[in-house]
C-alpha cells in the first residue's frame, strides 16, 4: 500500500511535467548565475559556496512543494487517499519520502558538480554534499506542513514560502556553516545540530501535515 | 467483475444532523437510516447540501450538530473508522491526468491492497481502449465510467456516490445501476446524490422539502 503510493508520486514527479527535473534546471541555473555575478575570484566564491548552494537547494526544493498536496486536492484524489487504508499521517510521510527521493537526493548527487565550480577543495565539497544529503529531508518536510496548509489557497505557492523559509533558517545556517567551519574541525557540531534538526522535523511534520490537510477537507 | 468480499454491516444511523456551509443553514434536524442491502437517492434542488451530506458520512466535513453511525458488529461512530467502509465517487474523479487510465486502477487496487485483473476490469467498464491513454485524453463520461471500476474494484460496504449518473451515456448509466443494484444485493448500502431516477427501486430521501 505505502510502496504503491510511493510508486506514483515518484512517477509523476519524473515523467514529462512533472517537479524533478524542472527543481534540478533551476538549481543548476541559480548555482550558474552566481559565478557570473560575482566574478572570478576563487577565494571569495569558496567562502560563499556553501550558502549560495544551500539558499538554492531550497529554493528550488520549495519550487517543486506547492503542488505536494493540492495537485491530488484539485482532481480528487487526496479525497480518496483519505478513505484509503493509509492514515493521513502516512499519506503525508510518505508524500515527503517521493518528494525527498525525487528532489533533495538529486540536488544533493549534484551538489559536487556545481561545488567545482566555486573552487571547493574536495573535502569541502564532500563536506557540503553530506549537509545536503543530511539536510534536504526537512526541507521538503517541512516544505510539506507548508503545502498543506495553502493547499486550497489559490496561488498558494507563493504564500508557502513566506511560511517555510523562516522555519528553514537553521538548516542554513548549520548545512553552510558545517562547510565553512571544516578548517577549524567546527563541521562535526553543525552536521550534528543539522541531524538533530532534520530528525526531528522530519519526525513531527508528517503529524502536522496531516492535521491541515484534514482541515482543508472539511473546508 | 466486483469483489464480493464486504464486510458485514447491517446499518446506517443519522440523527439530527444540521449543516451549516459559509455561515449560512443547509438543513438541520435531519435523521434517517438505512438498512443493508437498500438504494437511498438523496434529492433536491442545487445547493441544498446533497454534497456536503454526503461528505459529513464520508467523515471530511464535522456536523455542525447530530450524530453519524454504522451498525456492523458493534457501533462505528469515529469518522476515520467511518472513512474505510466508504467507497466514494465524487464530482472529481482522481484521475491524475498523467498516468493512464490502467495505472489509477493498478494504484488504487495496490493502495487498497487488493491483487485485480485490470485488464479485464477496463473491458469490463468499456475502457479497453483508453487503457494505455492519459487521463487527461478521456472524456467526461469515460472518467466516470473509470471511476466507477474504482469503485468496484475496493470492498467496501457503504458507498457514498455524488451524481454517479452525470456525462453517462445510455450504455453507461446501465453499467452504473448494474453495479449499484449488484452491490446492494451483495449486501451493501448505497446513498447516491441524484438529479436524476437511477433506475432501480430505491427510497427517495428530499432535502430541502421541510
Amino acid at each position: 500500500m505505502i510502496g504503491a503510493l510511493l510508486g506514483r508520486d515518484i512517477r509523476l514527479a519524473t515523467r514529462a511535467g512533472g517537479s524533478s527535473a524542472l527543481a534540478l534546471a533551476f538549481f543548476a541555473a541559480v548555482v550558474t548565475l552566481v559565478p557570473l555575478g560575482i566574478g572570478t575570484d576563487l577565494d571569495l566564491l569558496a567562502r560563499v559556496a556553501a550558502g549560495v548552494l544551500w539558499v538554492a537547494a531550497v529554493l528550488a526544493a520549495l519550487l517543486s512543494l506547492d503542488r505536494l498536496f493540492q495537485a491530488d486536492f484539485d482532481d480528487g484524489s487526496l479525497d480518496l487517499l483519505a478513505l484509503s487504508p493509509l492514515s493521513l499521517e502516512t499519506v503525508a510521510a510518505v508524500k515527503i519520502a517521493a518528494h525527498w527521493l525525487t528532489t533533495g537526493l538529486p540536488l544533493t548527487l549534484l551538489s559536487p558538480l556545481l561545488g567545482t565550480m566555486f573552487g571547493l577543495s574536495p573535502g569541502e565539497t564532500g563536506t557540503l554534499a553530506l549537509s545536503l544529503l543530511i539536510g534536504t529531508p526537512s526541507v521538503s518536510a517541512l516544505g510539506a506542513v507548508g503545502a498543506a496548509l495553502t493547499l486550497s489557497i489559490r496561488r498558494g505557492g507563493l504564500i508557502l514560502p513566506l511560511l517555510v523559509l523562516p522555519l528553514l533558517a537553521p538548516a542554513v545556517i548549520f548545512g553552510a556553516s558545517a562547510v565553512q567551519a571544516g578548517p577549524d574541525g567546527m563541521s562535526g557540531g553543525a552536521l550534528l545540530l543539522l541531524s538533530a534538526f532534520s530528525v526531528a522535523t522530519t519526525l513531527l511534520s508528517p503529524f502536522a501535515a496531516a492535521a491541515a490537510v484534514r482541515l482543508n477537507l472539511a473546508g | 467483475m466486483p469483489d464480493k468480499r464486504l464486510s458485514t454491516l447491517t446499518s446506517l444511523r443519522v440523527e439530527n444532523l444540521a449543516c451549516i456551509r459559509g455561515g449560512r443553514l443547509l438543513f438541520r434536524d435531519l435523521s434517517f437510516s438505512a438498512p443493508s442491502g437498500e438504494v437511498l437517492s438523496i434529492e433536491g434542488p442545487n445547493g441544498v447540501g446533497k454534497t456536503s451530506l454526503l461528505r459529513m458520512i464520508a467523515g471530511f466535513l464535522p456536523p455542525a450538530e447530530g450524530s453519524i453511525f454504522l451498525e456492523a458488529n458493534g457501533t462505528i461512530s469515529e469518522p476515520e473508522e467511518r472513512g474505510t467502509q466508504t467507497g466514494w465517487v465524487g464530482h472529481q474523479d482522481g484521475a491524475k491526468s498523467q498516468l493512464t487510465a490502467a495505472e489509477v486502477l493498478r494504484f488504487f487496487a495496490a493502495l487498497h491492497g487488493g491483487s485485480h485483473d485490470i485488464a479485464s476490469l477496463l473491458a469490463w467498464a468499456g475502457l479497453e481502449r483508453c487503457a494505455e491513454l492519459p487521463c487527461q485524453y478521456l472524456s467526461a463520461g469515460q472518467r466516470k465510467r473509470l471511476a466507477l471500476a474504482r469503485l468496484a474494484m475496493t470492498p467496501r460496504p457503504l458507498w457514498l456516490l455524488d451524481e454517479p449518473l452525470a456525462a453517462l451515456d445510455s450504455g453507461g448509466k446501465s453499467f452504473a445501476t448494474d453495479l449499484i443494484a449488484s452491490h446492494c444485493s451483495s449486501g451493501g448500502i448505497v446513498l447516491a446524490a441524484t438529479h436524476e431516477p437511477l433506475g432501480i427501486p430505491s427510497r427517495r430521501l428530499a432535502l430541502g422539502a421541510t
